[in-house]
């Protein structure tokens, strides 16, 4: 099992460096250096080419990318043009912000999915089964951004009962133990950040949970539904068992494996779609700051990120796999 | 007594069988996928035509003229006075240019790499399988941004963008489908009678696996429409000039809360293109393969 997992983890290692190689190209293909963002045009071209040679842009691509790739492994993505502040150092400020949205965004749709996707199984070509399909056809359907401007106008503007953007008041002073705000408004024992916390990270993870509630209320749906025909069910049926114990306690815990993969598979998705969520509430986290990055032409901020991004989401792949064959050890040996 | 009385069962079932075959198609996740292309493709195709305003044409004095359904401007105008309903027109044709082009790409370079796979197995299956593994290991959608983001914007590059990762549903599909088939007797008889492994490719194994493509591109293009309006809202699509409904939600947010009609109508046309492609999608794969649906 250690042995298994040790070799996952050994196996991603050149995909990431594969990864690593491709942004370096990309980044190849930018036009104009790093110097010619950075030094004004009045700089003589004999200072311009003494920081190139300062920086290793003067060495050929090759042993550039080696240079960047040894650094990348340390952590070490250079200095944001902008924040003048080392990359790693902002990515990690306000990953928390960006794990919190994320988390709570898949809390609403395993909340609403499951049972949703459940009682459409247990009721097929019924009314809620109807109305389970309409509503993950329209979660998978919907632009995510759009969505979050409608309810920024209904509940921010219209009603005014949430905040439109943001992640906290203007001065709630709550101190950054963990940087996760619910966890450390409970540690501070501070109720009014909690509440104010929670208002703030409603619509954005209802916004951003959208999608996986969509795919995971048809997930559930068909997989449930699968196990409904299997001959377990009849055994169980045929014991005298409730069917609602047959249905949660046999038929779902058996459905769970795939409901779950797609859970994780679904956080890939729900990275990407955080930027872009990010971007509508003013949410300050990775994604946020990765489009800003772009408009500002930051690269060792995009570059850091995209690398971020990406590893997280390898990382994610790899520990549903492990899950797998935690769950079924069928899979384990293969 | 009963069976003499019984209508003959053999012409009863065909006709109920037909009519079940079709049901997929006629109900109404298909027709209101069909007709959500058929009119995609049409405001596409003519967009100058059918649109009642340039879409570019600025009238600050009528700037923010809200919906007004027996006026000039049905759905109202924007910022700087253009027609909303012209632009939403307009916006189609980049969204079917697209999403047309993306699913072309994909599907022609993941139906190839896949055949190829599957049928010769081995080194090249490996190969390929370790490509698609490493253009998968990106979120979706960050490879796009991080191509747009150092090499540029304009139509082709999102295309290139998009097409990038596209290509590998496609390939895992007919992968798994083509070493299926290539262990079946119609193969093996083909091969018998001397045919080369290109010919059995292209005679024997693309079209049984074409059905499968039929419906993933459905899904492709709905994809493919929801990631350029991603980027354009975003700021990373094709040129601001062009009008796009990624675009056009990305203007409104400044207006958001005198003009609310900015953000509505664009996005709706996402929302019910989307649905539509992927209802019919949904369909397709009812109506050819219910196997697929685990994919």
């Amino acid at each position: 099992m250690y042995l298994y997992f040790l070799r996952r983890l050994l196996g991603a290692v050149p995909v990431l460096i594969v990864v690593a190689g491709i942004i370096f190209a990309l980044m190849q293909l930018a036009p104009g250096d790093a110097v010619t963002m950075l030094i004004s045009d009045e700089a003589s071209e004999a200072d311009k080419a003494r920081i190139r040679e300062a920086w290793g842009l003067d060495q050929p691509p090759f042993i550039q990318f080696l240079n960047f790739l040894g650094n990348a492994l340390t952590g070490d993505f250079g200095t944001s043009f902008r924040y003048k502040m080392p990359v790693m150092d902002i990515v990690l400020e306000r990953l928390p912000a960006t794990v919190e949205l994320s988390l709570a965004a898949t809390f609403i749709a395993v909340l609403v999915g499951i049972p949703l996707g459940v009682l459409a199984a247990s009721r097929p070509g019924s009314f809620w089964d109807g109305v389970a399909s309409a509503f993950s056809f329209a979660g998978i359907s919907m632009p995510n951004f759009w969505l979050g401007i409608l309810l920024i106008l209904l509940f921010a503007g219209h009603m005014n009962i949430l905040p439109s953007g943001g992640r906290e008041p203007w001065g709630m002073g709550l101190d950054r133990i963990t940087g996760f705000l619910i966890i450390d408004s409970i540690l501070q024992g501070r109720w009014d950040a909690l509440l104010a916390t929670l208002k703030h990270l409603a619509l954005p993870a209802i916004v951003l949970g959208t999608n996986m509630m969509g795919i995971i209320t048809q997930m559930t749906r068909a997989a449930v539904q699968d196990a409904m025909h299997e001959d377990f069910v009849m055994t169980a049926r045929a014991k005298g068992l409730s069917e609602r114990r047959v249905l949660w306690r046999h038929a779902f815990r058996n459905a769970m494996v795939g409901v779950v993969t797609i859970i994780g598979l679904e956080f890939g998705t729900l990275l990407s779609g955080a930027m872009i969520v990010e971007t509508v509430f003013a949410w300050p986290g990775i994604g946020s700051l990765l489009i800003s990055g772009i408009s500002a032409r930051d690269f060792p901020l995009i570059i850091g990120l995209v690398l971020v991004y990406t590893g997280i989401f390898i990382l994610m792949n790899l520990l549903i796999d492990l899950f797998y064959t935690l769950i079924d050890p069928r899979i384990r040996m293969n | 007594m009963a069976a003499i009385t019984e209508t003959p069962r053999h012409a009863a079932t065909r006709w109920q069988k037909l009519r079940r075959d079709y049901r997929h198609m006629t109900g109404f996740k298909g027709l209101f996928g069909i007709t959500t292309v058929v009119l995609l493709i049409v405001l596409g195709l003519f967009s100058q035509w059918v649109a009642p305003h340039s879409p570019s044409r600025q009238d600050l004095m009528l700037a923010l003229t809200p919906p007004d359904w027996s006026g000039p401007h049905i759905l109202g105008t924007d910022h700087l006075g253009r027609d909303i309903f012209s632009r939403i027109i307009h916006g189609a044709r980049v969204s079917l240019i697209i999403a047309t082009a993306v699913a072309l790409f994909a599907s022609v370079v993941g139906v190839g790499l896949g055949v190829v796979a599957g049928y010769f197995r081995g080194i090249v299956d490996s190969a390929i399988q370790k490509l698609a593994e490493i253009f998968w290991s990106f979120p979706p959608l960050m490879l796009a941004i991080a191509i747009v983001a150092f090499v540029g914007q304009g139509l082709t590059i999102v295309i290139v963008a998009l097409t990038a990762q596209r290509w590998i549903p496609y390939c895992r599909v007919t992968r798994a489908e083509t070493m299926a088939l290539r262990e079946r007797e119609f193969i093996l008889a083909a091969r018998t009678l001397g045919a080369g492994h290109w010919f059995i490719m292209r005679q024997h194994i693309l079209p049984n696996v074409m059905l499968s493509v039929i419906v993933m591109t459905s899904f492709a293009m709905a994809n493919a429409i929801i990631a350029e309006s991603s980027l354009s809202f975003l700021g990373l699509g094709v040129p601001p000039t062009i009008p796009t409904w990624g675009g056009m939600l990305s203007d409104s947010r400044s207006y958001i809360s005198s003009a609310w009609w900015m953000a509505l109508f664009p996005g709706l046309a996402i929302f019910l293109t989307v649905l539509g492609l992927n209802l019919l999608g949904d369909a397709m794969r009812n109506q050819f393969d219910p196997k697929l649906k685990s994919h």
